[in-house]
């Protein structure tokens, strides 16, 4: 049987996600290349720029992935809550001796490179969060195993926020289509948080009063079409009320409970203030590289906003401006249909495996790279507040790179092991 | 297999690509859309480079040099990149001490701690070259080179003009043409051809990075520009005679203005005292500046087209002609000179210097008859068969054709018109419009209120040499490569009286120079020179002494209208002053006794410093030079006399304020 398997073996696995992978990997190179190209010292492989550095993370990156498609697929099933305890037992050595770099303390030095336990934490929660909610004996959703498999998620967010790392403990609340999937939460959760979302934004924008006034009209139409049923105009009664409270207390909350640089952080975004120096200078750098790049980009290598410094954490967080700048609304458009490529086909994985835990590991892959993938674009180019997470694939650093492709991995050698389990 | 919520991987994956759409859309929008990001992005990285053109050079007749530009280096620093120099050294390779290296750099730092700005500007050569040496060791400072003006003879610094820093209105003015720190002309021919001379800036747009260190050019220089330099200028300027016309005029108030009658072309153009024109070069401009302005002497004040003086004798061949062209009297007539001019039922006298007895138009000219001319004059203004002051109105118009009374178009900022009054000036004066020639007599030779300049002295002696003609005067004669003149000097203007009538005059200056006229003391051996002294009755000291003259009398090469002020009688200083200019043009000698060179060449006429009439209004003097309006009124409160004299009025220029 051995045998056999190891005759089909490259035949099951997924290439075109590992298509995706690749593209999306030499993408990053070659932007971060642009990212810090001196042309007075052009070394494609000099190992002391980053995109030197980055080659190296790319082909061991490869190594692991090909380690870990020749490990036995039930070992990561079996050793999902080791590997858990191990990761929480290296994040709460990280707040012991963890080096503070860019004022979040989630660094462990190792030689000459630095670990980001984090990383890793995304991992492992997905691999304890898929081993226990696959576990269940319960055909039907409970409420009891919400709150242990929220509990899973919950411990890594916050050890990360102890660490001082909002951006990366955000990562974990993406968790969140896991537990949507395997419906344990209702559609209307979504469509809440979503409503909730859209009413924040609003009620930062608009006058409170004005905001209601307006939501009073449109619930007021609605109850008109659908007068008939006394219990629609209760619902709408009620989404007014709860709807009207929520835009007072978000006023509030915004005013008297969010400190002064977070909300600053929001207005940057909102518009509100025009903060070029401070809080907005990254956003606004961010903007003008990406915004200057128009319909084609300046060409490679040829973005002066990049090249120049203009932008900061350009290689890490903001990768993307040297991608807009250079490449253009063209050039954007084509990495991010292949991101929802690459979402749109792990979800598809995820559908056609026969174990629950590995459909639940590649909802939780899915939604991770997702989140980071909204989050970072969003923030380049003013979309969402400035946190700092990076660009799966494509953002320079290896402990980043590393520990995406060994999430992908790890679900390509579900897949490719579908059958057989 | 929980397969039940299969469902909702729809849900999940619409979520997924209604992100990327808001993403893409918002993408749309910032790059596509919105054009801010984009000049944003040029601005973030650009730098605009000037590079400054040479300014247009301006040589003389012969093409020598009057006008060329010299290298200066203006020090920059960048205040931030200045980090651990040696103060000591640097201070002492720049000869500043260390409180001015600290003043400097906190103005530095002021402006901006980024970027360049001026830490030191115009460091001349012997300084520049051994701090340049050095540099490697003082991180932040750079050096942008400039080009000044700088005048090789230090001569005709009124006729060239200066250049200046731009001001506020300069700025507005020229719809952005300029930009703080420019330089324009700001009098003389550097402001009248100011378009020709200051070429065409260039601009190279470099890169900076975020931390405005230079990072190359933008755009492979696609938008850049080069400087293009100012056209070349060849002026009517002979400067050998300048030179020598400078050194007679030394120590001297007054003017020389030299033309060239067929042409309408400046030779000399000297108002005195001068200045060393290289004194508004520089780093001490500021302060040599304020002396000048301050100078009692004025020698800001550019009396050839500026300085109005009544002409006295000279007027009278003017008075001569158009009472010929008029029909009044022709080259027979003749009066009989007793030794003045009596009028107003004999009860006043306009007196001669002599007694010339029966006088004829060539003789009256020759010996300066004022008596001759008081009959001139009443003949002309009493004796047309028609009211005194219309016939007054007519032969002032004679007199506006002579180019007096108005302004000639010299090429020079600032020029006046002088004064020729009208009739109504007088009917004003006197009350009523019944005024006759007794009332205003001495306007016969050349007093009363005239006012004339001596431009227009020397262009109606140019007229005379022609016959009846003149050229515009003019100081440039060739713009550019193609030595283009401009149109308005090449347009022959007629004077208004008829070429024959000419000669009887030329024949009286002829005689007054070379038959022991009033000239005599200019004749020169084998040239033919017609002149014509004058002497302006000046209240406040010595009169004001007048001399023209053309020559030869064919063919004239040369009129010359020379006034030196406070030199008593014109024979003494003036004509031998023009004599020698005329001779060392014609045949680049000077035959005068050595003796009589070197009294001009030593004399000192300079008015002793009068420390009280000087201090009583010093602003008046400031503004003579400064303001045009001020001057104006100046110059009509000294023409206009406070009472009214029955004797000769006398009238001083208004240099003497």
């Amino acid at each position: 049987m051995n045998n056999l398997q190891n005759k089909s073996f490259f035949g099951r696995i997924d290439w075109i996600t590992i298509g995706l992978w690749m593209t999306l990997c030499l993408i990053g190179w070659f932007n971060i290349h642009a990212a810090v190209y001196d042309a007075e010292n052009p070394g494609l492989f000099n190992l002391a720029t980053n995109y030197g550095k980055q080659s190296i993370y790319i082909f061991t990156a490869l190594i692991i992935g090909i380690c870990i498609l020749i490990i036995d697929s039930r070992f990561f099933i079996s050793s999902a809550p080791i590997i858990y305890i191990l990761v929480i037992l290296l994040l709460i050595a990280t707040l012991v001796v963890g080096r503070s770099v860019g004022g979040n303390q989630s660094w462990i030095p190792l030689g000459s490179f630095r670990l980001q336990p984090s990383e890793f934490g995304k991992l492992a929660t997905c691999l304890l969060l898929a081993y226990y909610l696959s576990n269940q004996t319960n055909k039907t959703p409970n409420m009891k195993t919400l709150m242990i498999g929220a509990a899973i998620v919950f411990l890594p967010i916050a050890l990360v926020m102890l660490q001082k790392d909002t951006g990366s403990a955000l990562v974990f609340f993406s968790l969140i289509f896991v537990f949507y999937r395997e419906g344990y939460i209702g559609s209307s959760v979504l469509i809440i948080g979503g409503l909730a979302i859209l009413l924040f934004v609003l009620a930062l924008l608009i006058n409170q009063w004005i905001l209601i006034g307006i939501i009073a009209l449109i619930c007021g139409f609605f109850a008109f079409m659908m007068r008939k049923k006394r219990k629609n105009i209760i619902n709408i009664a009620l989404f007014f009320a709860f709807s009207s409270i929520y835009i007072l207390s978000v006023d509030f909350a915004y005013n008297q409970i969010l400190k002064p640089h977070q909300r600053n952080r929001i207005d940057v975004i909102l518009g509100k203030i025009e903060d070029l120096r401070g809080e907005g200078y990254n956003l606004n750098q961010s903007k003008i590289a990406i915004g200057s790049g128009q319909l084609f980009g300046k060409g490679y290598l040829q973005g002066t906003q990049t090249k120049y410094n203009f932008v900061p954490e350009q290689s890490t967080d903001f990768i993307f401006c040297t991608v807009g700048e250079e490449w253009g609304f063209v050039g954007s458009v084509i990495l991010i249909s292949i991101y929802v490529a690459l979402l749109l086909r792990i979800v598809n994985i995820a559908e056609r495996q026969r174990t629950a835990f590995a459909r639940i590991y590649a909802y939780g892959v899915a939604s991770i790279l997702f989140f980071h993938f909204f989050i970072n674009l969003g923030m380049t180019i003013g979309l969402v507040p400035v946190i700092g997470i990076p660009l799966p694939f494509i953002s320079y650093g290896g402990s980043s790179l590393w520990s995406f492709t060994i999430l992908l991995f790890i679900l390509l050698r579900f897949d490719s092991s579908r059958k057989g389990l | 297999m929980n397969n039940s919520f299969f469902n909702r991987k729809f849900v999940i994956q619409g979520i997924f690509i209604a992100i990327a759409l808001v993403i893409v859309i918002r993408l749309f929008y910032i790059q596509i859309i919105d054009d801010r990001y984009l000049l944003s992005a040029n601005n973030n990285v650009m730098r605009k480079e000037i590079i400054y053109p040479a300014r247009g050079v301006i040589l003389d007749r012969n093409g020598k040099m009057l006008v060329e530009n010299e290298m200066v280096f203006d020090l920059m620093v960048t205040p931030r990149e200045v980090k651990d120099i040696d103060t000591l050294l640097f201070c002492e390779l720049l000869q500043i001490d260390t409180a001015d290296f600290n003043k400097r750099m906190k103005k530095a730092r002021a402006e901006s701690p980024y970027r360049q700005s001026a830490f030191m500007k115009q460091v001349p050569i012997q300084i520049f070259a051994p701090f340049e040496e050095q540099r490697y060791k003082f991180r932040g400072f750079y050096v942008q080179k400039r080009t000044v003006r700088h005048y090789p003879d230090s001569i005709a610094p009124q006729f060239l003009g200066y250049i200046q820093e731009v001001n506020e209105n300069d700025i507005k003015k020229s719809n952005g043409f300029y930009r703080s720190g420019d330089y324009i002309g700001a009098s003389g021919v550097e402001r009248a051809y100011e378009d020709l001379l200051r070429g065409k800036r260039g601009v190279k747009n470099r890169m900076v990075d975020a931390l405005n260190r230079p990072q190359g050019v933008f755009m492979d220089g696609k938008y850049d520009t080069t400087a293009v330099s100012g056209e070349g200028l060849v002026s009517s300027l002979d400067k050998e005679l300048q030179v020598l016309a400078e050194k007679m005029m030394k120590n001297k108030l007054g003017s020389v203005v030299a033309i060239e009658p067929s042409t309408g072309e400046i030779l000399t153009f000297v108002s005195s005292p001068g200045y060393n024109p290289n004194l508004m070069v520089g780093r001490e401009r500021g302060n040599n500046y304020m002396k000048l302005l301050e100078d009692p002497n004025n020698p800001m004040f550019i009396r050839p087209i500026q300085a109005s003086y009544p002409p006295g004798s000279v007027f009278k061949v003017v008075a001569a002609l158009t009472a010929q062209q008029a029909g009044v009297i022709n080259e027979q007539t003749v009066f009989y000179c007793p030794g003045g001019y009596r009028y107003g039922g004999g009860r006043a006298i306009m007196r001669c210097t002599h007694v010339d007895g029966a006088t004829g138009l060539v003789k009256s000219i020759k010996m300066s008859c004022n008596t001759y001319y008081g009959y001139v004059y009443a003949k002309m203004i009493d004796g047309r068969g028609m009211a005194s002051y219309k016939a007054y109105d007519l032969w002032r118009d004679g007199l506006l054709k002579f180019g007096l009374g108005g302004k000639l178009g010299i090429d020079l900022p600032g020029e006046k018109t002088g004064l020729v009054p009208t009739s109504n000036f007088y009917s004003k004066r006197y009350g009523s419009d019944k005024w006759k020639s007794g009332y205003n007599i001495s306007l016969s030779i050349g007093q009363d209120a005239l006012g004339i300049t001596p431009l227009q002295m020397a262009n109606v002696m140019a007229i005379v040499a022609n016959r009846g003609f003149y050229y515009r005067p003019h100081l440039i004669k060739g713009i550019g490569e193609k030595q283009i003149v401009k149109e308005e000097f090449t347009e022959k203007i007629f004077a208004g009286v008829d070429a024959k009538y000419y000669e009887p005059v030329i024949e009286g200056m002829s005689q007054a120079v070379n038959q022991g006229g009033t000239g005599a003391a200019s004749r020169i051996a084998g040239i033919e020179m017609c002149g014509k002294t004058g002497t302006v009755q000046n209240p406040h000291g010595e009169n004001h002494a007048v001399f023209f003259a053309f020559a030869p009398r064919e063919n004239p090469k040369i009129a010359i209208a020379v006034f030196v002020e406070n030199a008593g009688y014109g024979g003494t200083w003036a004509a031998p002053i023009a004599s020698m200019l005329v001779e060392k043009y014609l045949k680049d000698t000077i035959t005068l006794p050595k003796y009589i060179q070197d009294r001009i060449y030593n004399g000192n006429l300079l008015p002793k410093p009068k420390v009280k009439v000087e201090k009583e209004d010093p602003k008046l003097k400031k503004d003579s030079t400064k303001n045009k309006k001020d001057s104006i009124k100046l110059r009509t409160t000294a023409i206009e006399p406070k009472k009214k004299e029955s004797a000769i009025l006398v009238h001083h220029s208004q240099v003497r304020r």
